[in-house]
């Protein structure tokens, strides 16, 4: 007896819960077909935009980010930001779900996974979305236009040219790179090797030499010292990463050769200030993230007004970008990398 | 005698009434009212959808994973079937030239054999499910990246995803909710109606009493366990298609989602107590919750906490209730002449 009663108990509660999650599920679609309609209404004042990171609370997402709302603003959208706490595969497709749900007129996404994201950003488009992705590209099927943030090329030429002007176009210089396997800082120093044997400008100019801090900060400083020494003549040092080029910088700052060797290089403004105060680096350069966000916004908006569709050769106007143009695959480059010396690095807090 | 069974009977209902799994669907339904009253979007179609969507793969396991606790044993290791699962089917969808349809058949044997791997551990060996499940945690997760490495395969044919995500009609309801409507009764009728249900809410009672009155311990714990597999591999299937994508990475995190779930929905971490209409109210009230609070544009951060609490405070709640009622029941035998015996009161 005591065996029977629990269940027949549990059945009935059982009948109670599905009949309640009947009609909530019923109310909700119900309220749909009457409410959609002044959903709509209310989204004409303004347009939206949504941006979604791959994850918050990230100090570079977080610059990135600054630059997408500042151009929302100047376009007059209304922004938001949408984005999980932990950068997975599948994380990011509630928030695509609650920006369709929204009416967000125009998505920018960097995605976590290429693909995980496309059927969710399938059905925003369906309900007339505009995706822009940045960052980090989708599967170019599931996007409008891609905006990138550099080209290689462009990222190595702006380090060779600053240190020719700081050296007077002629002299030894060597480069302090990360570790010897690092994918973009060899792709970099190709170029500038292949630059550097083609161009004419820089026919004064000899590689010396090619060593690697490993992004690690005493291992470069270290190998800062090793170069000073070993080449005497030396008149400058490129160092196309953070880590290296903050490192080479504290190595400089201390010693003799401070103001006599050119340092340049990839840097970050906040690592890099004090070392512009006082004189040890001219000038160095990096994207500004910033830009990214900035650009994205604007791509947005000339999806959404019809004046673009991502397709190669389509130009739109970016605000104090000037006019960007869509290369091959949709994808658009934000622009040369910034250079960054004593007169505008207060502006740059990253 | 006939008026007892009117006063018991008329119990029942009350209790009922006022029963921890009634108690969360009357949340539930008041969170879905006041959602749809004050929170933008939130009454719309495109939310049933979404929402029935992402909360299909924690409901789907949380069926196994009702039964698996209230028998006093827990899995850890679901998401991460379902991520091996995902990256098999990838392999196997690339390289093997087999048809969706054998392609899918073979996956689901992913989710058998991880479960009959735990369940061989846990019963034949006699180890903890926590330890054993913390291991094929890590163990699945790993043989995902060896199967596919850091891959993913997308090329799955269009109109199976379209069909995974495709609704009835204009009502939002996806139509993969049929198939989840067929997996929860499975396991309502199995664990409430049929005497291997009976059987674990008797092991999670007391596993020893369980042996005595004659419940086979380990051949009970061993299916469960290759149950909650075959599911999590349902899922890693539903994942994969869903997401046009498989990858070893699929569902990572699910197992605590499912667990949180569960146990919100009144199932006892110490076994024996729980059912599954509480365990599909605990699903649906965290997955709505967590939707109409973000729709409301509450901070993520804020959010966890949220939930986190709400957790919390469905574990802590029921010892509290049950402390109390105990209280008042010992309080009131003491009043009560020592010689009145408590049968009444213990057998309702």
């Amino acid at each position: 007896m005591k065996l029977f009663s629990p269940s027949s108990r549990v059945g009935r509660i059982g009948s109670i819960a599905a009949m309640a999650t009947v009609v909530a599920l019923a109310a909700t679609g119900c309220a749909a077909t009457t409410d959609g309609g002044t959903g709509d209404g209310e989204g004409g004042d303004a347009q939206t935009i949504a941006f979604l990171p791959k994850q918050l609370n990230n100090p570079y997402t977080d610059v990135v980010l600054g630059g997408g709302e500042e151009g929302a603003a100047e376009i007059g959208y209304d922004s938001q930001v949408l984005g999980p706490l932990e950068a997975s595969a599948s994380a990011q497709i509630p928030f695509i779900e609650q920006a369709t749900l929204e009416g967000t007129n125009v998505i920018v996404i960097a995605a976590n996974d290429p693909d995980a994201v496309g059927p969710a950003l399938q059905t925003a488009r369906e309900a007339g979305a505009k995706i822009v992705a940045f960052d980090s590209d989708t599967n170019p099927d599931y996007r409008d236009i891609f905006i990138s943030q550099v080209v290689a090329k462009d990222v190595a030429l702006i380090q060779l040219e600053i240190i020719s002007e700081q050296i007077g176009g002629a002299g030894d210089i060597a480069i302090l790179s990360a570790t010897a396997t690092a994918t973009n800082q060899n792709e970099w120093i190709m170029f500038m090797e292949e630059e550097l044997a083609s161009n004419p400008d820089y026919a004064d100019i000899n590689l010396v030499a090619k060593v690697y801090g490993d992004d690690d900060a005493d291992k470069s400083f270290q190998e800062t010292q090793g170069l000073l020494s070993s080449y005497p003549d030396l008149a400058g040092i490129i160092s196309p990463t953070t880590v290296g080029i903050a490192a080479a910088a504290k190595y400089l700052s201390t010693s003799d050769y401070k103001g006599q060797v050119a340092l340049t290089g990839l840097g970050l403004p906040n690592e890099m200030r004090e070392f512009v105060k006082d004189g040890t680096v001219q000038e160095f350069a990096l994207w500004d993230p910033a830009q990214l966000g900035y650009v994205a916004a604007f791509a947005g908006k000339a999806l959404f007004d019809g004046t673009i569709t991502g397709a190669e050769g389509d130009t739109f106007d970016a605000g104090d970008m000037g006019e960007i143009t869509v290369g091959e695959n949709g994808v658009a480059i934000v622009g040369p990398p910034t250079r960054f010396n004593a007169d505008n690095i207060d502006e740059y807090a990253f | 005698m006939s008026e007892t069974v009117t006063s018991t009977s008329r119990g029942q209902w009350i209790r009922r009434l006022t029963g921890h799994d009634a108690v969360i669907f009357y949340i539930l339904i008041s969170v879905v009212v006041i959602s749809m009253v004050s929170v933008n979007f939130f009454a719309s179609t495109l939310t049933v959808g979404f929402l029935l969507i992402q909360v299909l793969p924690i409901l789907l396991i949380a069926m196994p994973m009702a039964l698996v606790i209230v028998s006093g044993e827990i899995d850890l290791s679901v998401a991460s079937t379902a991520g091996l699962t995902s990256a098999t089917m990838g392999v196997l969808w690339r390289d093997s030239g087999l048809d969706i349809g054998s392609v899918i058949a073979l996956s689901l044997l992913v989710g058998v054999l991880c479960g009959a791997f735990n369940g061989f551990l846990i019963t034949t060996l006699g180890l903890p499910s926590l330890a054993v499940t913390i291991g094929t945690l890590a163990l699945y997760r790993g043989l995902a990246l060896v199967v596919i490495g850091d891959q993913k395969v997308t090329n799955f044919p269009p109109a199976l995803n379209a069909f995974v995500l495709s609704k009835i009609g204009n009502t939002g309801i996806p139509v993969m909710m049929i198939f989840v409507l067929i997996v929860i009764a499975f396991f309502a009728v199995l664990l409430h109606f049929t005497p291997f249900g009976r059987g674990l809410y008797a092991l999670g009672y007391s596993p020893q009493a369980a042996t005595f009155v004659g419940v086979r311990v380990g051949h009970s714990k061993f299916w469960m366990f290759v149950a909650t597999g075959v599911v999590s591999s349902m899922v890693g299937i539903f994942l994969t298609l869903r997401l046009a994508s498989a990858g070893p990475d699929n569902g990572t995190g699910l197992e605590l989602s499912v667990i949180a779930a569960v146990l919100l929905g009144g199932v006892s971490i110490f076994g024996g107590k729980g059912n599954i209409p509480g365990v599909v109210g605990g699903v649906l009230l965290i997955g709505t919750l967590t939707y109409a609070l973000r729709l409301a544009k509450v901070p993520e951060t804020a959010l966890i906490i949220v939930t986190g609490g709400l957790l919390v405070l469905s574990v802590v709640a029921p010892s509290v209730i049950a402390w109390s009622k105990e209280r008042i029941r010992l309080n009131r035998l003491h009043r009560e002449v020592p010689g009145q015996s408590a049968s009444g009161e213990t057998s309702a």
